[in-house]
């Protein structure tokens, strides 16, 4: 009964193995064969025709991440940093509810709300958009990293900078949070990750384009858009390079996870039970 | 100004309030407090406003509607009438489906990874089975358009017909789009939430449990099914909720598998729709207050859902680890 039960759930633990390294595999087999060195020089040709690449949609998700970073890391530090250091009791429990209502959103339900409160104001789907959604998707996880790894940071170290006469705000600035940086460094790139593959609130953001897409005011191709767009179409060169953009972006996201978890484990404080 | 009581004007120093503010060298102190609070605010601000515009923006197709909105299924663009009810109807079943599969799936996983595999061995095999997680959701769609779903055509839905053909959720031509495959797609992706936090709960089960069942003569398996699970249980149930509330706003994987047709089938095989689905494919094309309106109450009718969900998830999960949860 024991080895019978017991081998059971060893199978389940190989068929979750698996799929990852099956959905890896397939991926790195179909996806690699498909990029070549078109596909990050060269703008989408029309529909129908063959060749062509994806390199306005590289560079559109790269404005669009960036933008999102300058947007959600800044307001997600200094709202774990008001959460850690500042608030008491009730106003953290608000906020913390707010934060973690925020991250359960959908992300479809975040495009509607930028749409109407950025895109319709602009009168035009912009970058802008597409980064105010993902930037707002970033801040939860950035606020939850924050007070994580400065919870973690031990009240020895605050308690000694006070002692030596230092403010409280400079006492933050100087001992807490470069004691916290590696752990909220790596919880910026994992939440980076996770933003990179969102598609769903860019649809009706920044939606598409088949052209550069000058400055921050005019639509732009995302990767992943580019990726749903061109594997729900009946055209065969569309769904080669659907699996080259898809290997592309799945590369991007888990080498930056690999990396961050890498750097994490070595992290000098870390929360307990955090990877 | 206020007038101060005569200790207060006594105490001040020449030049009065503003220079004792800037005399106590605190102004550094004050910035950095306003700015964290104002950071903070700004979160609480943005939580709000979603909720606000969502509500704010569908009014047309909520006062035309009301309530009946989520029992209507005809979904007429051209006639203005809209309908809830097919998306509901295929969010639930879709998400159902996923559950179905990956609870007995995960759990088992989280109890190898917990119980059985040694601690680094549990370390590392859970690091790649987060890794699942990471993967987005665009990129399961791929995979479940161009893999999954001409497996399921040709191998698994044939012999699922000859076996349980009898059955009415197992009826009628199996296109490859689907409630069954946006369900399959959807499982795979949940399931890193339910082994990674399983896993944990399981593990923080205290030591004296398992030892005490041992001590009475229990096998392992007695002990893990009867004693350590039930315990864990209320932290399960809490990442059984995250899971479900995950799999109800999953977009993008959905809407590539689901066949995107807005009725109510009762078989699993046939084609259905999903709101984050139709939300995503129609959003962006629809003419008129009325269509985008309703498409907005849609995506408010699925946040309150998730809203819900996650709330209890929460609950649970602080009540599993006694308030000590670091989720």
């Amino acid at each position: 009964m024991n080895v019978l039960m017991f081998s059971l759930t060893g199978l389940c633990t190989l068929f979750t193995i698996g799929s990852l390294l099956f959905i890896l595999g397939y991926l790195v087999t179909h996806g690699a064969s498909a990029l070549n060195w078109d596909f990050f020089s060269k703008l989408p040709v029309p529909v129908g025709e063959i060749g062509g690449g994806m390199a306005n949609a590289i560079v559109g998700s790269a404005k669009v991440l960036v933008l999102a970073t300058l947007i959600g890391v800044p307001i997600g530090f200094l709202g774990g940093v008001y959460l850690n250091e500042y608030a008491e009791a009730a106003t953290a429990f608000v906020i913390r509810y707010a934060t973690d209502l925020l991250n359960g959103v959908p992300s479809i339900v975040i495009g509607i709300v930028v749409y109407a409160l950025v895109v319709r104001p602009m009168g035009h789907f912009s970058t802008v958009a597409g980064g105010v959604a993902l930037g707002i998707m970033m801040i939860p996880i950035s606020v939850r990293s924050t007070e994580e790894f400065l919870h973690a940071v031990p009240n020895s170290l605050r308690e000694a900078a006070i002692a030596l006469g230092a403010s409280k705000w400079k006492t933050i600035a100087s001992v807490v949070v470069p004691a916290a940086i590696t752990g909220i460094v790596t919880g910026t790139m994992l939440d980076l990750a996770r933003v990179a593959g969102e598609t769903a609130p860019l649809l009706f953001t920044a939606l598409g384009n088949q052209f550069w897409s000058p400055g921050w005011n005019h639509p732009s191709s995302t990767l992943p858009v580019m990726i749903f767009t061109y594997a729900v179409a009946p055209y065969d060169d569309w769904h080669r390079q659907a699996w080259a953009a898809g290997f592309v972006l799945l590369m991007f996201i888990l080498a930056i996870n690999i990396t961050a978890r890498f750097i994490l484990s070595r992290a000098s404080y870390a929360p307990r039970g955090m990877v | 100004m206020a007038t101060y009581t005569t200790a207060e004007t006594r105490a001040l120093p020449p030049g009065g309030r503003a220079r004792s503010f800037l005399r106590r060298g605190q102004v550094g102190e004050d910035i950095a407090y306003l700015i964290t609070l104002a950071a903070a605010a700004t979160i609480f601000l943005i939580t709000s406003l979603i909720f606000y515009e969502l509500y704010v923006q569908s009014v047309i197709s909520r006062q035309k509607f009301g309530f009946h909105f989520l029992f209507t299924s005809t979904w007429d663009p051209v006639a203005g009438n809209f309908g809830a009810l097919p998306f509901i109807y295929g969010t639930v079943v879709t998400a159902a489906l996923a559950l179905l599969i990956a609870i007995p799936q995960g759990l088992g996983s989280a109890i190898f990874l917990a119980e059985l595999a040694p601690r680094k061995v549990s370390d590392s095999l859970t690091f790649l089975i987060e890794l699942l997680a990471a993967v987005p959701s665009v990129i399961y769609g791929l995979l479940g358009i161009f893999i999954l779903v001409p497996f399921l055509q040709a191998d698994v839905v044939p012999v699922l017909k000859d076996v349980f053909g009898f059955l009415p959720i197992f009826q009628g031509a199996f296109y490859g789009v689907s409630y069954f495959s946006a369900g399959v797609v959807l499982s795979v992706m949940i399931m890193p939430f339910i082994v990674s936090v399983s896993r944990e709960v399981l593990i923080a089960v205290p030591r004296d449990q398992r030892e005490a069942s041992l001590g009475l003569g229990a096998s392992r398996w007695q002990t893990t099914w009867h004693v350590v699970v039930p315990y864990a249980m209320k932290g399960i149930m809490g990442s059984v909720f995250l899971a479900l509330a995950r799999a109800l706003g999953e977009t993008m994987a959905v809407t590539m598998v689901i066949g995107n047709t807005p009725q109510i089938k009762a078989s699993l095989l046939a084609p259905g729709y999903s709101i984050a689905a139709v939300i995503a494919n129609e959003f962006t094309e629809a003419v008129g207050g009325l269509y985008i309106s309703s498409l907005i109450e849609l995506g408010l009718v699925l946040f309150v859902v998730t809203f819900i969900i996650n709330g209890l998830a929460r609950l649970m999960i602080i009540a599993a680890s006694g308030g000590g949860a670091n989720t």
